[in-house]
This record gives C-alpha cells, sequence and structure tokens, in this order.
C-alpha cells in the first residue's frame, strides 16, 4: 500500500474488519507483498541488454520473410508475376493472398482481414505477397523482383465522402455504404429532459490520426515442423490467445498444434492487441518451406500497418438544469475505421458507454457509426474508444461551467458517481474515488487560486476520467473463464505460476508474483513465473482493457485457497494442532492462539511433497456478465453491455501550460494527477503506468498525427516526420495515488494502465484555453493553429469572456 | 567484396569480415551476436540502438562499420563488470526506470556518456543527454530520477 497515502492507521470501520481487528486495506501486517514497490523481476536482464525480444532470436536453418507492399491505397490486383523473383539465388519461396484467404478478425462478426491482400489492395502499404529467402537482403532483392499489377480504385480517405461515394465506390462488396457498423442507444427521454434544462450547449469536436510508437517493431519467428504439423510461433504480441485462435482459422491447423510463445515485449499500448500481417507470414512460410522464418517489420512497415487510434468526429451536445445538474447528453459519433473491421464495433460501443460516467446521466442518446476508409486500419490504442469522448465531454463541461459562472470543478465534483452507482445503461461502479481524485488534482495544484488569474499566454486546465478493469465479455461467443492459472509447489521448483499472460512491459509479471507471495503468504521473490506461453500457461485472454491485474489476481486468489488448505493440514498434523488455526505469513506457519507453534513454510512444503509430490492447483476467473439495457424500461439495447466491467479506475488532472505567442508553441509545465487504482499492488510501477500515459497523449494531443497524400500515401512513416515527445517536452509531474480499496476487487485493485490517459486531452485543451481565451475543437493543437486563432481574435473583438487582456 | 576490420567491443579485439554496406548496429548484432543493441527505427531517430565509439554515444545505425575500423566500441552487455551491475544499471532497476525495456540499453548509454563528462549534471543537462532516446513507456520521469540519484551518489 502507498506508504504516504495510508498513515490513517486504525481508523476502523465495521465492514472489513479482518481477524486482527483492523480492515484489511489499513492493516500493513495483513498486506507484505501486495503494495510494495518491488523493482520488477526482469529489471536486471533489461539492464544488461540480456531480455530477448522476438528479433534477437535465432534457430538453426532459420530463414528470413519480406512483404511486398501496396503502392496503390485502393486498387483491384490485375495479375501477380513472382517468376523473377523465385529465379533469385538465394530465394526458397513466394506467397500470395490466394494461399490463405480464411478471413480473420480480433471480432469474429466482422473479420474481414487476410494475411496478404486477396484481389484486393485497401490501404498503402498492404501486403501483397512475401518472400522466403536465406538472408534479408535477398528478400529484400526478391521484393523488387515481384511484378504486380494494379487496376486504381477510387481512393476513400474521408468517413463523410467514404458514405456519399458509397454508390460508386464500395471498399468491402459486403458493406453497404462503406459502413462497418452504426449503432443506436437511447436511454430515458433526451429531447424532453433537454426541452426542460437551463444550459444546454452543443459542440462539434474532430480527433487525430495517432499510432503507437511502441519502440520494438513487430516482429514474429515461426518454426513448423512437417513431421508432426506442430507449429510453433515467438511474436510480439499483447494477446496471445486471440493470436492463436487467429493462426488456426487462418493456417487451418487445430489450437493444439500450435503454440504461441512471447519472448519480451517492446512495448504495445494496442498496436500489438490483435494479430498482424508478420505473424501469419512467418508461419505460412515456414510451412511452405521446412525451416523455421522470422518477419520483423522495417519501422515504415510499422506504420503502414498499424492500427491506431480513430479519428472521431463528434457532434455532442450537453444539458444541465438550473443547478448545474447533467440531465441529458446527445452523442454523435462518426468514426474513420480504415480499410479492415478489427476491434471496430467493439470501439464504436465503447464510444457510446464512454458517456455515462464518470458523472451521473439520467437521459443519453447515442448514435455512431464506423466507417470505411482507405487508411492503415484503426484500432486498439491505449484507453480504446475513452479518449475521443472524453475530451469532448470534459472540454463541454468546462465551457458549461463558465456559462454557468462557476468553476469547472464545483461543477465535476457535482456531477460526479459515487460507489455503488448504477449507470442508465445497467453499468455498475462497485466502487470509486473518483471525487477524491478531483479534489487531491485540484488541491495540490492550486487551480481554484490560479484558474482563470494567469496572465495571458499562461493557463490551467482540469478534467477527469475514467476506465474499464476488463470486460464482461470475450470478443468471440463464449462462457469460459476469462483467465485460469496454475500453481505448482514443491521442493524442486518453489512457487511457480503458470499463465499465458503477456507482459507486454507493464509489469504484470513481478504484480503477478506479488499477488502470489502475498496470498501464499511467502516473499515475492519466492514465486517464479511463467507466462506468455499458450502451451506451458494456463489460459488468458490477453493483456487489453486494462484487465490483468483484476483478472489474475482473482484466479490466482482461488487457486491458493487449496494450495494453502493443503500447506496448513500438513503443517497441523507436525504441530499438533487444528489446520484452521494456522496462519501463513512472511514464509511461516504458525497457529494464531499459540505463536510457539510455528514452523518454516518450507518444512510443510518439504513434508507434504514427500508424502504426495508436487502440488498443483488451478484458479479462474469469469467477470460478472450483466446485461445490456435501458434501465428504465428494461429493454436490451444493442451494444450496451459493452463497457460494462467488473470495476472501473478514475484519475483527474490538471494542467498547466504556456503558450508561446510569438511562435504559437504549447509548453505543458506542470502536471497533477491523482488516481483511484484501487490498491496499488506495486505503487512504482502505477506511477510508471500514469507518467507514461500522460506523456503518451500529450504527445497525440499536441504533436502526433499520420499524414496521408490525397492518394493515401503515408507522409510520415518514421520519427522524424512522426514527432512523439523527448525529454524535451516533459512536464514538472505530481502524481497521486488516492487512498482506495474496492472491496469487490481481488486485493482491492483496480485498472491502472489506461485510466490516466483520459483527462490528458481535455485538461491541456481547457489549459489553452484558460491562457489565450481560444477553445480548440480540432486535434492535435498545432502552433499553426494557435497562431492563427490568436491573429483571427486580434482582427476580431474578444467576446472570449475570459478576464483577460486579449 | 568484404573487408576484414577490427573492433574492439568491450574491450575484446574481434576481427570480424563486413561489406562496406554494413552499419554497426547490423555487425554487433548479426556477426556479434551482441543483441543488447536494439534496432528500433533504423533512421537515427529513436537512440534505441545507441552506443558509444571511442567513449561518445553514436546512433548505430547510422555508422557505417568500416568507419569503426580499430575504433572501441562500448555496447550494454559491457556496462556490468565481473557480475556487478553499474551504479546506472543499478540505479535504473531500483527507481522503476524500465518498462518494456526496449530503450533501455540506448538510455543507459547515453546517460554513461553524460556522467563520465559531467558528472553533476543539473536535471535540464540530463533531459538534453537523453533527448535523442525515445521512451513510449515511463514519461521518463523514472529514467531522470535515476540518472540524477546515481549523479548525486545517492546509495542504491
Amino acid at each position: 500500500m502507498d506508504k504516504k497515502a495510508s498513515k490513517s492507521k486504525w481508523n476502523l470501520t465495521p465492514e472489513g474488519w479482518n481477524l486482527e481487528g483492523v480492515p484489511a486495506y489499513q492493516d500493513e501486517k495483513r498486506y507484505t507483498q501486495v503494495g510494495r514497490s518491488v523493482p520488477r523481476v526482469d529489471g536486471p536482464i533489461k539492464v544488461k541488454g540480456e531480455a530477448i525480444y522476438t528479433g534477437d532470436m535465432t534457430l538453426p536453418g532459420m530463414v528470413y520473410g519480406k512483404i511486398k507492399r501496396s503502392t496503390y491505397a485502393h486498387a483491384i490486383i490485375k495479375k501477380i508475376d513472382y517468376s523473377k523473383a523465385l529465379e533469385l539465388p538465394g530465394v526458397l519461396t513466394v506467397i500470395t493472398g490466394e494461399e490463405a484467404p480464411n478471413k480473420w478478425g480480433i471480432v469474429p462478426q466482422a473479420a474481414n482481414e487476410t494475411a496478404l491482400a486477396v484481389g484486393k489492395v485497401r490501404f498503402y502499404g498492404e501486403g501483397v505477397a512475401a518472400v522466403a529467402a536465406l538472408d534479408e537482403e535477398t528478400a529484400e532483392a526478391a521484393l523488387e523482383l515481384i511484378d504486380v499489377e494494379y487496376e486504381p480504385l477510387p481512393v476513400l480517405l474521408d468517413p463523410f465522402e467514404s458514405m456519399e461515394r458509397a454508390k460508386e465506390v464500395l471498399i468491402h462488396e459486403d458493406s453497404p455504404g462503406n459502413i462497418l457498423h452504426e449503432g443506436e442507444q437511447v436511454y430515458g427521454d433526451v429531447d424532453k429532459a433537454f426541452a426542460e434544462c437551463e444550459y444546454v450547449l452543443e459542440r462539434e469536436f474532430h480527433t487525430n490520426y495517432p499510432q503507437h510508437g511502441f519502440l520494438e517493431p513487430h516482429s514474429a519467428l515461426a518454426s513448423y515442423d512437417p513431421q508432426n504439423g506442430h507449429l510453433h510461433l515467438w511474436a510480439s504480441t499483447q494477446v496471445p490467445h486471440y493470436l492463436h485462435r487467429q493462426m488456426s482459422i487462418v493456417l487451418e491447423i487445430p489450437m493444439n498444434k500450435i503454440r504461441v510463445t512471447l519472448p519480451a515485449i517492446g512495448g504495445g499500448f494496442g498496436g500489438k492487441g490483435e494479430a498482424a500481417a508478420s505473424e501469419f507470414v512467418a508461419c505460412l512460410l515456414s510451412r511452405k518451406v521446412g525451416r523455421p522464418v522470422k518477419v520483423t517489420y522495417e519501422r515504415n512497415e510499422v506504420f503502414f500497418t498499424n492500427k491506431g487510434r480513430h479519428p472521431c468526429h463528434m457532434k455532442v451536445k450537453m444539458g444541465l438544469d438550473k443547478d448545474g445538474y447533467i440531465q441529458a447528453i446527445d452523442f454523435d459519433n462518426t468514426m474513420d475505421k480504415g480499410a479492415y473491421s478489427g476491434w471496430g464495433i467493439v470501439v464504436l460501443f465503447y464510444t457510446a458507454s464512454m458517456l455515462h460516467l464518470p458523472y451521473k446521466v439520467p437521459n443519453a442518446r447515442f448514435r455512431g457509426r464506423s466507417v470505411y476508409t482507405n487508411k492503415p486500419s484503426t484500432g486498439a490504442m491505449r484507453g480504446l474508444g475513452g479518449v475521443q469522448p472524453r475530451w469532448a465531454m470534459e472540454c463541454l463541461l468546462d465551457e458549461l461551467a463558465e456559462m454557468m459562472g462557476i468553476s469547472p470543478y464545483e461543477l465535476k465534483m457535482k456531477n460526479a458517481i459515487e460507489s455503488g452507482h448504477t449507470c442508465i445503461n445497467n453499468m455498475f461502479v462497485p466502487h470509486t474515488e473518483y471525487k477524491k481524485c478531483l479534489q487531491t488534482a485540484v488541491e495540490k495544484s492550486g487551480y481554484l487560486e490560479k484558474h482563470g488569474k494567469l496572465s495571458f499566454g499562461k493557463g490551467i486546465g482540469m478534467a477527469g476520467g475514467y476506465y474499464i478493469t476488463g470486460t464482461a465479455y470475450t470478443l468471440y461467443q463464449n462462457y469460459k473463464p476469462h483467465t485460469s492459472v496454475m500453481i505448482r509447489v514443491d521442493t524442486e521448483a518453489g512457487v511457480t505460476l503458470f499463465c499465458a499472460a503477456a507482459d507486454i512491459g507493464q509489469g504484470s509479471n513481478t504484480v503477478m508474483a506479488q499477488m502470489v507471495a502475498e496470498e501464499m503468504g511467502i516473499h515475492f521473490e519466492d514465486v517464479n513465473v511463467q507466462a506468455g506461453d499458450t502451451e506451458i500457461g494456463a489460459f488468458d485472454l490477453g493483456s487489453f482493457a486494462s484487465r490483468l491485474t483484476y483478472a489474475a489476481g482473482a484466479a490466482i486468489k482461488m487457486a491458493c485457497v487449496e494450495i494453502n488448505q493443503k500447506i496448513k493440514e500438513t503443517a497441523a498434523g507436525m504441530l499438533g494442532c487444528r489446520a484452521d488455526q494456522l496462519i501463513i505469513k512472511n514464509r511461516e506457519i504458525y497457529s494464531m492462539y499459540e505463536s510457539k507453534k510455528r514452523l518454516p513454510w518450507e518444512k510443510a512444503v518439504e513434508a507434504y511433497t514427500s508424502i504426495n509430490g508436487s502440488l498443483v492447483s488451478l484458479g479462474n476467473f469469469s467477470p460478472p456478465r450483466r446485461k445490456g439495457i435501458d434501465l428504465i424500461t428494461g429493454n436490451r439495447v444493442q451494444g450496451a453491455n459493452i463497457g460494462h466491467s467488473p470495476t472501473f479506475g478514475f484519475s483527474a488532472q490538471v494542467h498547466e501550460v504556456e503558450v508561446d505567442v510569438e511562435t504559437g508553441r504549447i509548453y505543458v509545465k506542470k502536471v497533477t494527477e491523482a488516481g483511484d487504482c484501487g490498491t496499488p499492488v506495486n505503487p512504482m510501477s502505477v506511477e510508471g503506468q500514469v507518467e507514461g500515459s500522460i506523456m503518451f497523449n500529450l504527445g497525440a494531443c499536441l504533436y502526433e498525427d499520420q499524414k496521408l497524400d490525397a492518394e493515401g500515401k503515408h507522409l510520415n512513416p518514421n520519427f522524424h516526420d512522426y514527432k512523439t515527445p523527448t525529454t524535451m517536452e516533459m512536464p514538472e509531474m505530481d502524481t497521486n495515488i488516492v487512498e482506495s480499496y474496492d472491496p469487490t476487487a481481488p486485493f482491492g485493485v483496480k485498472e491502472t494502465g489506461e485510466g490516466a490517459v483520459q483527462p490528458t486531452f481535455p485538461a491541456i485543451t481547457n489549459a489553452i484555453y484558460d491562457a489565450i481565451g481560444v477553445r480548440f475543437y480540432n486535434l492535435p493543437i498545432t502552433p499553426e493553429m494557435v497562431l492563427k486563432a490568436l491573429k483571427e481574435k486580434k482582427t476580431t473583438s474578444c467576446d472570449c469572456k475570459c478576464s483577460k487582456e486579449c | 567484396m568484404k573487408r576484414l576490420i577490427n573492433l574492439v567491443v568491450n574491450g575484446e579485439s574481434h576481427e570480424v569480415a563486413v561489406s562496406p554496406e554494413q552499419t554497426l548496429l547490423e555487425v554487433l548484432r548479426e556477426e556479434l551476436g551482441l543483441t543488447g543493441t536494439k534496432k528500433g527505427c533504423n533512421q537515427g531517430e529513436c537512440g534505441a540502438c545507441t552506443v558509444l565509439v571511442d567513449g561518445k554515444p553514436v546512433s548505430s545505425c547510422l555508422v557505417l562499420a568500416v568507419s569503426v575500423n580499430g575504433k572501441s566500441v562500448s555496447t550494454i552487455e559491457g556496462l556490468s563488470q565481473d557480475g556487478r551491475l553499474h551504479p546506472l544499471q543499478e540505479a535504473f532497476v531500483k527507481y522503476g526506470a524500465i518498462q518494456c525495456g526496449f530503450c533501455t540499453p540506448g538510455m543507459l548509454l547515453a546517460a554513461k556518456y553524460l556522467l563520465e563528462n559531467r558528472p553533476k549534471p543539473s536535471e535540464q543537462e540530463i533531459k538534453e543527454a537523453i533527448n535523442g532516446n525515445i521512451c513510449r513507456c515511463t514519461g521518463y520521469v523514472k529514467i531522470v530520477e535515476a540518472i540524477s540519484a546515481v549523479a548525486q551518489g545517492a546509495a542504491l
């Protein structure tokens, strides 16, 4: 537990007393492993350069694969001639899309992607053929010898144009109107509520097209054994299970003959949250040549095929009653899907669910559509589906507060939800400290003293946000537990946790070791973690939706019940007392009544192993499934269960900016953040997640945007032209973990990986308004936009109502 | 046509046959098996491939191997000595300056160069020293803290 935040010891409440008479979460003696900033288990090998990433691996007989990419954003493939490529010495084989036409997609109802393009390309840089050769240079040279004849089709880059010209040209034959999916959700009587509102405001917001920028490019190494038909794939992925499943569909190999293993992963942020063409191509080539094949992307290939954040075109209307309570929201969202479906339907409905928290909203209407365009597909990117609507809503609340003449802080506190809140779409929030987040960030930053009072060019802005802690449903229809773990205890390997969870850099292996140790009364160093392998580890859905700590925590607790019971029974016999009177803590087993009756934990394990052999136990976790309904009518609403989660994390941020009125450049000088992540299993890791989240969206708010020319060619597929923040853009950061414990969660935990990206866009946007009296409704907010706005401000008289000299 | 060059990597001399277009990064990773040096962009933008040549940081993806013939190269594999971590390595572990770890080797070498040339850098100088190294995970806070701690001689 955060030492700073947990000084209010012995503050007893009738709920949650444990055997020692204090609430569990306040009892430092109870939590010895959870709540500690222990260093990461993979820290030492990473600082020594010894961590092995997929691209670092070689296998005997390994050859290299490369992908030939389309030079058109939309075209029919007339002919592919690779005869010359095959003649090049060192080339082993060439494949095209026709050899693996089965469609894949993480949401199976809409799966429409193929390993390589079949018949048609839909974005610039899409793979059309692939080569396996003895070395990379030969493979690259062979790509040049492949002739592809295209018949260009009209290129649709804007979702509105795409819908408008759908009669003339379809991106997917089976998607009329060029629409992947259109949805409507109506709760309550929105029009009546607006009619009764005192304050109503409507705005349009347009977001940009950033991508993840993880440092390790996609890499896949596949080894197919022609003798026994087994396929082993090492891949840089966040979702070993979904990749495993897709691979089985595309290659038509049963899942039990495929093994997916994750070496070290160099970041993902959602960008490795579905299968990648590199992975299919490596497997297809390996099966064809009977040798291991490695496919590693160049940086521009990562950009060409990235599944970045959906640009959203949002019309948002919000109404408040005379006291400032939100009465209604009307939200219309046109999302730019890019070329293929991927996570699309899910992201669409996430943007709908984001309307319902973290404020009380009694009436809401959502209309949205996800529209195909000839761009690299959009997909999952940190804070999926939340970042865009959160930006719009928090900016709108800032404007509404100004209309009412009150502080945005007051307005947000007034509307903020409390623990036990049920949203109108039946989303249930068991626990929240959101108000504490707002209060902490505002007090620590001096927001109320500074807001509206800083000199021209300096500003302060605040915003809040939340995110899910895992989902309620799998992406394909299934009732299986979302996470299973197996724990083995014996004298040989000690304690080993087997779980296919993916540590993509966020530190889940460390946190899982802490949770196992906590539950078993030993030290985190005693726990070996075997993760990221679909054959060794028990089942896990993957690292997305900020789900892992909660899900793995619950499964670990369940697995430990049997282990602890058996070890206690063994110890009871050795000590001569009852098993249910034993406590295991700090590697010792002792009687809670006779403290002299004690023995080292490992002695009991030794005794158990001598009698029975290894002790193995399973645990699993299935999230609660609530109906997606309109709470008032009880009617089912399509997509309303998307966004449900066992619990939710919250964050509030205050950003202080300086705007250089000569150059238009915006500098974020200081960020004060307060987050509710429940119990921080590893506070240092929580801080790392939060600091990383803030920088991540600071970049997307001010700099990052992928640009395409009129033909759909990617113009900035590199880190030179696509600017990500460096240390020079770092603000001073003050992140705070508010005291929080969700009694319904394992160890009281919640998410922290994606909640803190949510408030960053609006807090910066609101701070810029405070600095120069200009509200921006487009992202990223570039120096050109600032200069243009300042120039327009000078020529027209200032009507921004800000109290500054404009 | 390959050329024979001599590289002193982490104090150890290697004779390597390299082609004229091969970069130092490729030679380190593919010929010498030193995969601790990472390839993030191959364009000198991300800093993941940072190594020290004659003590100075370079993006090894932009350096032709033939141009470092006879020079001394330090990579991440040479930072710890006799099984003991360098103080910077210890600090990165202790202060949580690592997440995915892909930028870590380059970051550490850039930091090593800084501290060898400016043992007591200001926070601004630390930021400048690593501003060619992109990290997408940490927001840089803990990396700067870790380097500062070593500079201030904090007990690790």
